[in-house]
């Protein structure tokens, strides 16, 4: 009975199963129709091997250059006396909430080759134009500076996890804090780094908008032709199991290359504030980076939207009413709110499943978990089109399956933070918490969440930020009527209107960077408070 | 202390969810004003069309609201890509809500006839436009044309220097100059008609030639006309009204449509089917010969500028050309559903 998980962890765990389960049944479903011949032909196209091959350097690539910005800054806002260190925490969070479509157009109007803000910059100096951003260097600059923040938030919840004794312990034996930093808090973040890796790797190869713009041959916007040009769902379907395979080798990898050491030193919940970092004349290096990554990843965008908003208004565009633009805004709060609110109900338990009770099938479960994750949205949206109008049709196009869509899409996200926010845990202390006569439940409530608070709250930003810019699922599976900032402003770029794009984008921004302020604050405030 | 918090944030959350939830009960949450409430009270049927349109709410939302106040019924619409919601209604099968499809190209309602899920239309609403602008078996009929053109920036490219044919575009000089969207639907179809109208060989030739002068690539025909305006490219293959709209908000942008008279100024349309699984047909059979009046299909003209496809209707932009003056080739354009071939051709040149 006691080696056993509880009861209501098995049963969020199994739910969880059938979710992942969905989406691949509807893949193989799918496929199932065509022929062996078909399907050869179309694996075996070269076309196929070269987007297979751009798909996986480019995640590669991303995933590498992320943690090159991500990990610095996460230790300067942390663990340093740099200067507005906790400002620049949160505006280097912010960039997660610029959608992928909006951030490489801003990208694009100030750097690209002809009439960008750049080359009119330099104009006068005699060049005519910039060389290309188009390709891989859009596409790693453009994924890369809106998606470090996975990295940067899952870091920072490691940091938090670590006991600063270990450190402290390492300075007084004579350690400086560079070496220290090398042998005692990195290796204790590696948890937090790969789960973030992962997160980041997984977002490069799904998204569609940062590919299309940069003209990069991905696997998602082969998908996307093959549903847009011919109509074919079989052929689509195809090419998204292939996609799910390099999923699911990227998973092997990360399971390959996270250590099954133990990272708990905690002998209970105490939690004090470790001694900050002096970076004396690295002061000046340390802000002009963080200068420049906020420049190019939240200000850049900021400026453009407004400017584009600005234009619009002076020409008078015809635009959305304020009322309705907040009663938008408010239905992407609740969209994204209750998204992220089921995404740590059943997180939980998948993280606490895999960490305590490692078996086959938990693994499996934490495991699976992330392919919606690595799946384009269409084809997770396209599922729960099937499955919901043919087998479940008094919840089709409701709120509850639109949050399930993004439930399946973008649980990882939570399940990866919790995790290793509770591979910090010492498993004594729940042990002990049982022996003195607590159920499984209590056990939970009083001992492991008030641990695992810090991956929590990175988790619901996570899954805030990215459901309320999420775009296929919302447009298929909303309830009809149901308009979101993100179909706004997808409508309002279809019909070129870049004010009022930019004035949606605006609101999005807006929202996130408050709901992002709110959840950050509160965790400041816990610190404060001891 | 700190569960307190925690479980404060979760209840915040919760409650504006609940409310979310209560919201989302009501029908028309947005901006769907009082005209449609009112006939919505006044309707005595109760009757509601559910309308899946790949087209833009800013563009048919208007003309919706009109049909409602006029025949006293609730409309419903999902907005949504015309490509994705093909897609979705094929998975929906026959429980699609959808009464109708309003799509963009004809491309995907030759998919929908294709996979038997269209009715046939009245006679009366088929012969309101030319025979070439609906299915000729009368699965689908167009509302507004399209029409492909070659704009230009006009401070790069003086009006004789323009291509008298979409094959002068092959010529060196163009080299690097030309903007084109070889994913977009509408240019697929563009290639389907030079398939057509001139046979595969020439279509691959033309296709080569393009390749090696070097097109720039582009997702869509909106940043195409973008890039026009920048000044990054002198000519872009695009339809013709997303300039008529992007001047909107420019109308300083130094660019200017060309038709050149052969498969380059093709005219395609914007469609709608009634599906199989319907469960209002007669309320759709309405709708659909609503778009075709000429109350309608003026507001196209005017609003969306589009060509409007009912006889006797006018053109109302003034730098645009009639549609019986944009010369374009005879071609079916039910043929132009079929885009396995032309897909082909296009991967086989490595365009796509």
């Amino acid at each position: 009975m006691a080696s056993g998980p509880p009861f209501f962890l098995t049963l969020a765990g199994g739910l969880v199963a059938i979710a992942i389960a969905l989406p691949l049944a509807y893949l193989v479903f799918r496929t199932s129709g065509i022929g062996a011949e078909q399907m050869w032909t179309l694996l075996s196209r070269p076309r196929t091997l070269t987007v297979l091959l751009n798909s996986a350097g480019m995640a590669a690539a991303v995933t590498l250059l992320s943690a090159l910005i991500a990990i610095p800054i996460a230790f300067l806002t942390l663990r340093t006396d740099l200067p507005g260190r906790r400002s620049w925490l949160i505006a280097a969070t912010l960039p997660l909430a610029i959608p992928s479509y909006v951030g490489s157009f801003t990208l694009l109007a100030a750097f690209g080759p002809k009439g960008s803000g750049l080359q009119l910059l330099l104009e006068p100096l005699g060049i005519q134009e910039l060389p290309s951003i188009y390709g891989w260097p859009g596409t790693l600059l453009a994924l890369t500076l809106f998606t470090y923040p996975y990295l940067l938030l899952s870091v920072r919840a490691g940091l938090q996890g670590i006991d600063p004794a270990l450190e402290e312990v390492a300075r007084s034996l004579g350690r400086s804090p560079w070496a220290t930093f090398w042998q005692v808090t990195l290796p204790q973040l590696r948890p937090s780094i790969v789960a973030g890796g992962l997160l980041v790797a997984l977002y490069a190869l799904r998204d569609f908008g940062t590919p299309s713009l940069m003209r990069f041959d991905a696997f998602t916007r082969v998908i996307f032709l093959q549903y847009k040009s011919s109509f074919d769902r079989t052929s689509a379907s195809l090419l998204a199991l292939v996609l799910v395979g390099l999923v699911l080798l990227i998973l092997w990898l990360e399971y390959r290359v996270r250590s099954r050491a133990k990272y708990y030193s905690r002998a209970a919940a105490v939690r004090r504030s470790p001694q900050l970092v002096k970076l004396g004349i690295w002061k000046w290096p340390a802000l002009l980076f963080c200068a420049a990554i906020v420049a190019l990843s939240l200000v850049l965008p900021f400026a453009m939207t407004i400017f584009w908003l600005v234009r619009g208004w002076l020409a008078k565009v015809d635009m959305l009413a304020p009322t309705d633009l907040l009663h938008i805004a408010f239905n992407s709060i609740a969209a994204a709110g209750l998204a992220a609110i089921a995404a740590i109900l059943f997180a939980l338990p998948v993280a606490i499943l895999s960490v305590r009770f490692p078996g086959r099938i938990t693994t499996a479960i934490e495991r699976c978990s992330y392919i919606g994750f690595g799946l384009p949205g269409i084809v997770v949206a396209l599922s729960l089109v099937f499955f919901g109008a043919n087998y479940l049709p008094w919840i089709y196009q409701t709120l509850p399956l639109l949050v399930f869509a993004y439930l399946i899409l973008f649980l990882p996200q939570t399940v990866g933070t919790v995790r290793s926010s509770l591979l910090q845990v010492n498993p004594q202390v729940e042990e002990s918490a049982r022996s003195l006569g607590r159920t499984p439940w209590q056990t939970l409530r009083e001992i492991t969440l008030p641990l695992v608070r810090p991956g929590i709250l990175s988790g619901t930003v996570l899954v805030f930020l990215t459901a309320i810019k999420e775009l296929p699922a919302t447009l298929l599976l909303a309830p009809i009527g149901f308009k979101t900032l993100a179909t706004q402003i997808w409508q309002a770029t279809e019909n070129i209107s870049f004010a009022e794009a930019a004035a949606a984008s605006l609101a999005m921004l807006l929202v996130s960077a408050g709901s992002t302020l709110i959840v950050l604050a509160q965790d400041q405030a816990r610190i404060a408070h001891r | 202390m700190k569960r307190r918090k925690l479980l404060s944030l979760l209840g915040l959350a919760v409650t504006t969810g609940g409310v979310a939830i209560a919201c989302s009960n009501n029908p028309t949450p947005n901006a769907q004003t009082s005209p449609s409430a009112t006939t919505a009270a006044n309707s005595t049927t109760g009757e509601e069309l559910v309308i899946y349109s790949g087209r833009d709410e800013k563009l048919v939302g208007p003309l919706i609201k009109k049909f409602e106040a006029e025949t006293g019924t609730k409309v419903r619409v999902r907005y949504g890509d015309t490509a994705e919601l093909t897609a979705a209604i094929l998975e929906e099968q026959k429980n699609s809500p959808a009464d109708v499809f309003y799509a963009q190209d004809p491309g995907a309602l030759g998919a929908l006839q294709q996979a038997n899920r269209t009715t046939k239309l009245p006679d009366a609403v088929l012969a309101k436009v030319d025979d070439r602008f609906h299915s000729p078996t009368g699965q689908w009929v167009g509302v507004t044309g399209r029409a492909r053109t070659v704009d230009y920036n006009t401070d790069l490219v003086k009006a004789e220097e323009l291509p008298q044919s979409i094959f002068d575009l092959t010529d060196p000089k163009w080299k690097g100059k030309i903007g084109w969207a070889p994913t977009n639907g509408s240019f697929q179809a563009f290639v389907t008609a030079l398939r057509v109208t001139e046979g595969e060989e020439k279509a691959k030739q033309w296709l080569e030639g393009m390749k090696a002068n070097e097109p720039k690539v582009y997702p869509k025909n909106v940043p195409i006309v973008e890039a026009l305006a920048r000044g990054e490219i002198a000519l872009g293959l695009v339809n013709h009204y997303y300039l008529e709209r992007f001047k909107l908000e420019n109308p300083e942008a130094p660019v200017a449509h060309h038709f050149t008279g052969d498969a380059g100024s093709m005219v395609n349309v914007s469609g709608v089917a009634i599906l199989d699984s319907a469960k209002r047909p007669e309320l759709a059979q309405k709708f659909v010969a609503f778009l075709l009046d000429n109350e309608a299909q003026n507001y196209f003209a005017t609003e969306t500028r589009e060509y409007p496809l009912a006889d006797g209707v006018k053109v109302a932009s003034s730098n645009l050309k009639g549609l019986d003056q944009v010369q374009t080739p005879k071609i079916d354009l039910a043929s132009l559903s079929d885009l396995d071939a032309t897909l082909k051709l296009l991967q086989s040149t490595g365009v796509l």
